[in-house]
């Protein structure tokens, strides 16, 4: 009894001495706060996939009314801007090459006669597409209805042909389904860097010598050392969420308590992960190098940046293994669609085996020696 | 009282490549006493206070601490031994007193027995002031007494001390040494290592250590009386120019310059070497008396360390 009694006491010595590092550390504790505020607000606001205000050119050779009235829609749309007029189309093709503008609207002669008689393409554009979210803009762009005024007008005209109206997200806001995977990307970012150095830090400043000739065990000092993260990351993730819903209005469509079950398991994975970075790195910069290479295949394959069905198979079954993928589901399927936890179960067994895994091989790693 | 020694070891060793660290060292350290580790850097002190405390592995040899054999049961000893490592090994960003609170809660001392043993220590070593304060913004003496506070805080059988003095004032040494007196008298065993001789000369007993291997052990009375050497002392008024001649004569191992002196260790085989000295010394029209001296530690160290003979060899190259 007394032993089980010492050994979390010893436990809770070392959390609460982690804690009190944090509180010192101005920059680390500046981070647990920084880093959520300073992502959502990036990824919220300024690295958004909804592209507008496209630099354009109108080469319009019909002069009509309804032409003027379809490039004043689509500017409208505020995809693009018009910025230079055109006179020929080969002057327009050399703007697009010469960069000065992604988009060029072409009006042909004779595109009243084309538009009266509904033929398959009244116009054209001519777009940039070495940039694929530029290209997915400017689709949309067609898709833009015909200009109303003009249907009014001519009743018996049907809408052209791209009557595509493919909106994946019909208001096309991109916070809707970054806010919550950044929770998962911001959680991986900050916790893997904290833990990563935890130990290394010791090493380094030379508490660690001092540490191994205490009654401390090896499986004591690790829970203690990463207990006072896993409540900085719910803290983070509360951080998040409530920003993404004042600032984006992004709702959580399911229940809250299954999301911090879902995120205690990714928590815990995450915080291992950086525990073995930490009983394998030498200093603390290369516990650093670590964290950032663990990082990016996350980002990349996780299905944060790019998603997850589009990738060969070799890259899903890697992707499988890290942690963000599977917290990704997780924390999509509770906010955006409203799963429930019985939904999400795999990934969280998933997340469990990791962090299992994760903590044996720390363990193994850790040796109460210096050699 | 056990008649049974703190410490023993039977040709300990350790590796590290192909370097050997410590060579061989047979070591029989009683209780109750302060025993000091003599040497340069690098002669294998640290190392055998590490591979004593279990924090390595020894390559070959066995070791016993207090009873128990090393490494194996290096757990059990945790709660027995003190560990002053030689670089501060507190945390720098918490205050002196959460420093001790924190080690007091790790050797699981009750919450109203750790609070009476910290005002305890905070007396001791004179740190009451200095409580609230961060112990990164100590003094090198107020960290090292924190250091020695915080490896006596659960009053163990043996302390090790690795170069506790190295950053402290010679006022902050005296008083440590003081400190270290008490704790021997109230049951405990110390072992220290150090390279300083007004150190080493305060031990009850000491090992002189040498690229690993042990040269020389014993009381240090009975170290400098013992020495396998003969001692002079020269006084000149050109003492560079003497020594010049003193280093060609055969039989004689080290001159060493203190001042306007000089201090000759003699292989003691020589019948009469002041005399042999002397004629030397006036074959070289140098004007010089000689006297016999009695060895100081640092004599013993010296005579038996390869190292301390190489060091009087790089003292005088500039000179040719």
């Amino acid at each position: 009894m007394t032993r089980w009694r010492d050994s979390l006491l010893r436990i809770a010595a070392i959390a609460r001495k982690e804690l009190r590092h944090l509180r010192r550390d101005r920059l680390t504790g500046g981070m647990v706060a920084g880093v959520p505020l300073m992502m959502t607000l990036l990824f919220g606001y300024a690295i958004n996939q909804d592209v507008r205000h496209l630099r354009a050119g109108v080469l319009d050779l019909s002069g009509t009314q309804s032409s003027r009235w379809l490039v004043a829609d689509a500017q409208a749309s505020q995809v693009i801007d018009v910025v230079v007029g055109a006179r020929s189309v080969r002057e327009l093709e050399e703007l697009l090459t010469a960069g000065e503008i992604s988009v060029g609207i072409a009006i042909p002669p004779d595109f009243e006669s084309r538009r009266v008689r509904g033929e398959r393409a009244s116009a054209q554009l001519l777009v940039d597409g070495g940039d694929p979210v530029v290209l997915a803009a400017v689709r949309g762009l067609v898709s833009l209805p015909l200009p109303k005024r003009v249907s009014s007008r001519h009743a018996a005209v049907s809408a052209p042909a791209f009557e595509l109206r493919a909106y994946y997200n019909p208001e096309r806001r991109s916070p809707v389904h970054i806010v919550p995977a950044l929770c998962g990307v911001i959680l991986t970012l900050t916790l893997v860097l904290f833990t990563a150095v935890a130990i290394v830090r010791e090493r380094e400043r030379g508490n660690l010598e001092l540490l191994i000739t205490t009654p401390v065990q090896t499986p004591e000092l690790m829970i203690g050392k990463i207990a006072p993260y896993v409540a900085i990351g719910y803290a983070q993730m509360t951080l998040i969420l409530v920003l993404g819903r004042v600032l984006f209005d992004v709702p959580i469509a399911g229940s809250v308590a299954s999301l911090y079950v879902g995120a205690g398991a990714f928590v815990a994975a995450a915080l291992t992960l950086g525990l073995l970075i930490s009983t394998v790195a030498q200093t603390q910069f290369q516990a650093f190098q670590m964290a950032f290479v663990s990082f990016l295949p996350q980002i990349l394959l996780s299905g944060f940046m790019f998603p997850f069905d589009g990738m060969p198979a070799p890259a899903r079954w890697l992707a499988e293994v890290l942690p963000l993928t599977h917290f990704l589901r997780i924390v999509r399927g509770i906010v955006l669609r409203g799963a429930t936890l019985q939904d999400v179960s795999g990934e969280i067994r998933a997340l469990l085996i990791f962090f299992s895994i994760a903590f044996a091989l720390a363990l193994l790693r850790f040796r109460k020696r210096l050699d | 009282m056990s008649a049974e020694p703190a410490i023993r070891t039977r040709g300990l060793t350790r590796r590290f490549g192909n370097v050997v660290a410590v060579d061989g060292v047979d070591l029989e350290i009683p209780r109750q006493a302060i025993y000091g580790f003599l040497g340069p850097n690098g002669s294998g002190k640290s190392t055998t206070i590490r591979m004593l405390c279990g924090l390595l592995t020894p390559s070959a040899g066995e070791a016993t601490v207090l009873g128990l054999e090393v490494p194996r049961d290096a757990e059990r000893l945790r709660r027995k031994l003190g560990y002053m490592t030689q670089r501060f090994s507190l945390y720098e960003d918490l205050t002196v007193r959460e420093n001790l609170a924190f080690l007091a809660e790790i050797y699981s001392l009750r919450a109203s027995a750790a609070r009476a043993r910290i005002q305890v220590l905070l007396d001791e070593f004179h740190l009451r002031e200095l409580g609230e304060q961060r112990a990164g913004t100590l003094s090198g003496g107020q960290r090292q007494r924190l250091a020695l506070a915080g490896a006596t805080l659960h009053e163990p059988e043996l302390l090790f001390l690795d170069e506790p003095t190295s950053a402290v004032d010679p006022q902050s040494r005296r008083d440590f040494w003081e400190t270290l007196y008490d704790l021997v008298e109230r049951g405990s065993t110390i072992l220290v290592s150090t390279h300083f001789m007004d150190e080493a000369e305060r031990c009850h007993a000491l090992a002189i250590l040498d690229r690993g291997r042990v040269v020389a052990s014993g009381a240090p009375e009975r170290l400098m009386r013992e020495i396998d050497a003969a001692v002079l002392e020269i006084e000149t008024g050109v003492p560079r120019a003497a020594r010049v001649v003193l280093e060609r004569v055969a039989g004689v191992r080290s001159v060493a310059q203190l001042g306007a002196r000089l201090r000759v260790l003699v292989d003691p085989a020589l019948a009469d070497p002041a005399a042999l000295l002397a004629a030397a010394l006036r074959d070289a029209r140098v004007d010089a008396r000689i006297s016999l001296a009695r060895a100081s530690l640092e004599d013993v160290f010296v005579a038996a360390t390869r190292t301390g003979a190489e060091r009087a060899q790089t003292a005088r190259a500039p000179l040719s």
